[in-house]
């Protein structure tokens, strides 16, 4: 069984979360590192790696109530913005930087990931991948703004701003010179090998600088 | 959970004005046990007016500590599992050293040749009783407002000694605003013909000019919210009249406090003790507050209050800053209250979910780990 395929059934994450790209993230960070995630919503993903992994975790999030949350359980999070809330940090202060699902919702993507790359060594981005024939079929068929299981919101209300596929974001890593170390796409809780770009609903990225 | 208030004597004490107090006392009381590899203790830290008696009911007076919804079995500093310290602070009047003390020198209280003291000079007495009572290293340090000054001196001046820091409601240094509230209280009081340049230990106190203070203070501690919803612009009397007979809710209250305070506070001690807020700035003798914060070696938990305009964010965020720049591990939630500046005492249910998790946490890895 491959280490992905195993953890993707190892139960003390997914079952946890109900997240396979959390699965995946707590599978590519080492043990005993610094991480930041940026968006960390309760912090659950940060609380198990500093339970199983060791590692030193910190948090950024703009909501006070999940930063509440993610205090009480005992993970230090900062209650702010992302695009201004990575400033304060030196550079290369983590090993990892992660923003999952959240890349989408940023009001400069460009300049988080940029911030992101200065403040840490690696960066594990994970999104929903708008290049999802379910997202394709349903914009062609409908000629509307596709809502699909992985995009639910009509378009006045939903948190997503800006729409990449997994091509965009391999394009704009290899743009910006930023090593793709890893690369795993995801449909539901298995991993999809073949046309990634149509056929998985979320890209997990691991790059470095 | 009855409790009584101890008090450790100490030779000498220097201070930073240059002078050294001998001797000096220091009041505490301390709730929970210590356990065997002294690694569960918790001192806490009071603001401008309190004192020792943090928790449980006093064996004297019978009272409530001034904390007492936040420590104890099951609460925020749950004394089931910790051992938690509070003293009364140098130049305070319930118990430590102060202006109220009798001088060696003369026989007589000390009174305006008190010396100047600062807020390091309170840390560093506390340290002394750390000391003494066998604890080398805190588990946490804590406190509101000018608790929350010390919490950060604390860190700064014994990084070692201190696992995790709280300062709740606080900042590295007074603005403007902070500063005059306080003057406009010293100035009440000596202002008072009472006040006699500070020499009425035998004679009748300040009481005009105290009481005048602690009203002022009690307005920047509130919220434009929390004072319409207490009292509104409703009358004491049923049918007001239109002369300066009649008396709104607040002025009431205010006086009330006001009268309530001279009884159980030195003016002198207001007179130190404000004056020692007002010259501490963490930054001092440091490049920058990141360069002074550098030197830390604690996991932080800063919070502060939405209606709290005595001690914005803004000054909770600036320490939040300076330690994230320097890559230190802190963590910061801003809590919405109505109470303003007093929530911290008084709205304590979110806190305490804040207070309980991080301090569990820091046991489990700073603490348990290493022995």
């Amino acid at each position: 069984m491959s280490a992905v395929a195993h953890e993707l059934r190892h139960p003390s994450v997914r079952d946890v979360f109900g997240r396979s790209d959390y699965a995946i993230i707590s599978q590519i960070v080492e043990p005993n590192t610094r991480v930041l995630d940026v968006g960390c919503g309760e912090g659950e993903l940060l609380h198990w790696l500093a339970l199983h992994k060791g590692v030193d975790a910190r948090g950024v999030e703009i909501v006070g109530a999940k930063v509440q949350r993610a205090i009480a359980r005992g993970v230090s999070v900062y209650q702010g913005d992302i695009d201004q809330g990575l400033a304060d940090y030196p550079d290369d202060a983590f090993d990892y930087v992660i923003l999952s699902q959240t890349l989408q919702e940023v009001r400069k993507p460009l300049k988080v990931m940029k911030e992101m790359m200065r403040v840490g060594r690696r960066a594990i981005v994970a999104f929903p991948n708008f290049g999802h024939w379910s997202v394709r079929l349903t914009h062609l068929w409908s000629g509307r703004a596709p809502r699909t299981k992985l995009f639910p919101h009509d378009w006045y209300d939903s948190p997503n701003i800006h729409f990449l596929t997994v091509h965009d974001f391999e394009s704009l890593a290899a743009k910006m010179k930023w090593p793709v170390e890893r690369a795993i796409y995801l449909s539901g809780d298995s991993e999809v090998k073949l046309f990634p770009n149509l056929m998985a609903e979320v890209g997990v990225f691991l790059i470095r600088k | 959970m009855i409790v009584e208030t101890q008090v450790a004597c100490f030779d000498s004490l220097p201070l930073d004005c240059g002078v050294a107090l001998s001797p000096v006392e220091i009041a505490y009381e301390t709730y929970g046990q210590l356990n065997s590899s002294r690694s569960n203790a918790i001192l806490i830290l009071h603001a401008f007016s309190g004192d020792a008696h943090a928790a449980g009911i006093s064996h004297e007076g019978g009272k409530p500590g001034w904390w007492d919804n936040a420590i104890g079995p099951g609460k925020a500093f749950d004394t089931s599992q910790y051992f938690v310290i509070c003293t009364n602070v140098l130049g305070g009047c319930k118990g430590t050293t102060g202006p109220a003390s009798i001088d060696p020198s003369t026989g007589r209280p000390y009174g305006m040749k008190f010396p100047v003291i600062s807020i390091s000079d309170m840390v560093r007495l506390q340290k002394k009783l750390v000391n003494h009572l066998g604890i080398e290293r805190l588990l946490a340090v804590a406190g509101g407002s000018m608790g929350g000054m010390q919490v950060l001196e604390w860190a700064v001046a014994y990084p070692e000694a201190v696992a995790c820091a709280i300062p709740i409601a606080t900042t590295s240094r007074h603005s403007a605003q902070q500063i005059a509230f306080n003057e406009v209280g010293r100035q009440a009081i000596m202002a008072d013909p009472d006040w006699c340049d500070g020499d009425y230990y035998n004679k009748k106190p300040p009481a005009r000019g105290l009481s005048v203070a602690r009203m002022v203070g009690h307005i920047t501690y509130m919220s434009d919210d929390s004072m319409r919803e207490k009292f509104g612009r409703r009358f004491r009397t049923q049918e007001p009249l239109p002369d300066f007979s009649s008396v709104f809710e607040v002025e009431s209250y205010l006086r009330y406090r006001g009268s309530q305070f001279v009884d159980r506070f030195d003016a002198n001690s207001y007179l130190y003790i404000t004056k020692a807020m007002d010259l501490f700035d963490v930054t001092n003798g440091h490049a920058s507050l990141a360069a002074a914060l550098e030197r830390t070696q604690s996991r932080f938990l800063v919070i502060s209050f939405t209606s709290d305009w005595l001690y914005p964010t803004y000054q909770s965020l600036e320490i939040v800053s300076a330690l994230r720049g320097r890559n230190r591990d802190v963590a910061f939630c801003e809590l919405q209250s109505n109470y303003g500046h007093d929530a911290f005492l008084v709205d304590v249910a979110e806190q305490s979910e804040l207070i309980r998790g991080f301090l569990a946490s820091t046991y489990r890895e700073k603490v348990a780990r290493a022995s």
